[in-house]
């Protein structure tokens, strides 16, 4: 699956000339703010992302779905979920 | 504060490196939940450089302090400091180490920075751990430093050093039984030996870099060229990109008016390329060759003697003639041909890169 193949609503996130952790940092930014299970794709530059992000998911609770190079850039697919919690 | 109804929560400032991977290990298996925070000043060895080189083997290298987290088992955000940290570096209240590096200001801000997070659910944390050492670093860790760090961070108490614990005072967690103190360590000095044998013992077998050296500030060479990058400016002062840059290329001064940068590899050659709009450009036409940025405003002259510096950088270095493509700032090109210049003729203190 790249950016092209998403679910209707998916968020897209350019991080493009960005290098690691700042793509994380703006995935970060962005999946504290959903509130409601949100497919994004990460586009990046920097191939840290592949390494990075699906890292970034597994300690945190979110889910990464695929990474793909295509040319000169990478997408990465996240399933963000909601994490805040009324307490 | 009394005695909480519910499980304690503890955030772990995570480098990357063993201390604080073993501090939070030894927090969260007395049954805290802990979270790590790892902070992005822009100055940090890793991500920025190993996302720019490209090493013969082509491994993209992981993110150390996300590693750690996944290593330990705890949830873990990154924080971008890189605008507010400025104030430290130019500014440090407690002066620098060996070189440009405000290790005291620091860790206070750090500290200072961890306590106002929330956790991944929205909650504040009761306390802070560091994997800080007694008498470990000779500016940031001494017992008299650790006391300023917590009082000037304002966590005061709410800060817990859980390797060093037993040589410092009771901190809340360990007075309210949050902690058991009788479990925590009393480490202290520079030896690594006591961190190795509870690695083993907390069956950790891997980690990046065993005594720091994970920020640029305390690199010689990294150093040299941001206090050129000040002298040049006439200020102390810097943008994420200059930060960037100065990790990239061979840095090359011959006049206070203008620097070179020379790409060292392709990896670093194309990240340069991306900044072909702000500086004014040269590449090799005749031969295969690094690109060049040209920092400043060089006469006509001057750009001829740059030239020959870059040609002695391609693979044209032992030619008769090299020839240069130069592109100013508005993408108007002109092609000189040099001679290269030997490498026994460009001096020592022009070179900003060791």
């Amino acid at each position: 699956m790249d950016a092209n193949e998403l679910m209707p609503g998916a968020h897209v996130l350019d991080t493009k000339g960005l290098l690691c952790p700042l793509p994380v940092i703006r995935l970060q930014e962005f999946a504290r703010s959903v509130e409601s299970e949100t497919e994004v794709v990460v586009i990046a530059t920097d191939p840290g992302v592949l390494a990075d992000i699906p890292s970034w998911c597994r300690v945190n609770g979110h889910e990464h779905v695929s990474s793909k190079q295509l040319d000169h850039e990478f997408h990465v697919i996240v399933r963000a979920l909601p994490q805040f919690i009324d307490s | 504060m009394t005695a909480l109804s519910r499980q304690p929560r503890a955030v772990a400032l995570i480098s990357g490196g063993l201390d604080s991977m073993l501090a939070a290990k030894v927090v969260q298996s007395q049954g805290v939940y802990v979270e790590g925070v790892n902070f992005f000043t822009g100055f940090c060895v890793e991500g920025h450089t190993q996302a720019v080189k490209r090493t013969k083997k082509q491994k993209v290298k992981r993110h150390s302090a996300l590693w750690c987290a996944e290593q330990i088992g705890i949830p873990m955000q990154i924080v971008d400091i890189s605008e507010d940290y400025k104030d430290i570096v130019i500014n440090p209240e407690y002066g620098y180490g060996r070189l440009l590096n405000p290790c005291l200001d620091c860790k206070i801000f750090m500290v200072n920075r961890a306590l106002d997070l929330k956790s991944n659910h929205g909650e504040p944390f009761d306390f802070v751990i560091t994997g800080e050492v007694v008498g470990q670093r000779p500016k940031s860790q001494r017992s008299e430093t650790m006391a300023i760090i917590a009082k000037d961070s304002g966590a005061e108490d709410r800060l817990l050093r859980p390797l060093s614990a037993k040589n410092l005072p009771p901190s809340l967690p360990e007075r309210e039984g949050w902690v058991d103190r009788a479990q925590l360590h009393g480490f202290s000095g520079r030896s690594r030996k006591p961190q190795f044998s509870l690695a083993k013992e907390l069956g950790i077998n891997e980690w990046s870099q065993p005594a720091g050296g994970c920020c640029f500030l305390t690199d010689e060479s990294y150093t040299k060229k941001l206090q050129d990058l000040w002298d040049s400016r006439g200020r102390r002062d810097y943008d994420l990109e200059d930060v960037v840059l100065l990790k990239i290329g061979r840095h090359i001064r011959p006049a206070p008016h203008y620097k070179l940068i020379i790409g060292r590899e392709e990896g670093e050659n194309q990240y340069l390329r991306g900044f072909r709009h702000k500086f004014a450009y040269m590449s090799t036409v005749s031969h295969v060759g690094p690109l060049c940025l040209i920092d400043g405003d060089p006469t006509k002259e001057e750009r001829l003697l740059a030239s020959r510096i870059l040609a002695r950088y391609s693979q044209g270095r032992t030619a008769r003639d090299v020839t240069i493509r130069i592109t100013d700032q508005s993408g108007v090109s002109e092609e000189i041909v040099v001679e290269p210049l030997q490498p026994h003729s460009i001096p020592r203190e022009w070179t900003l890169t060791n």
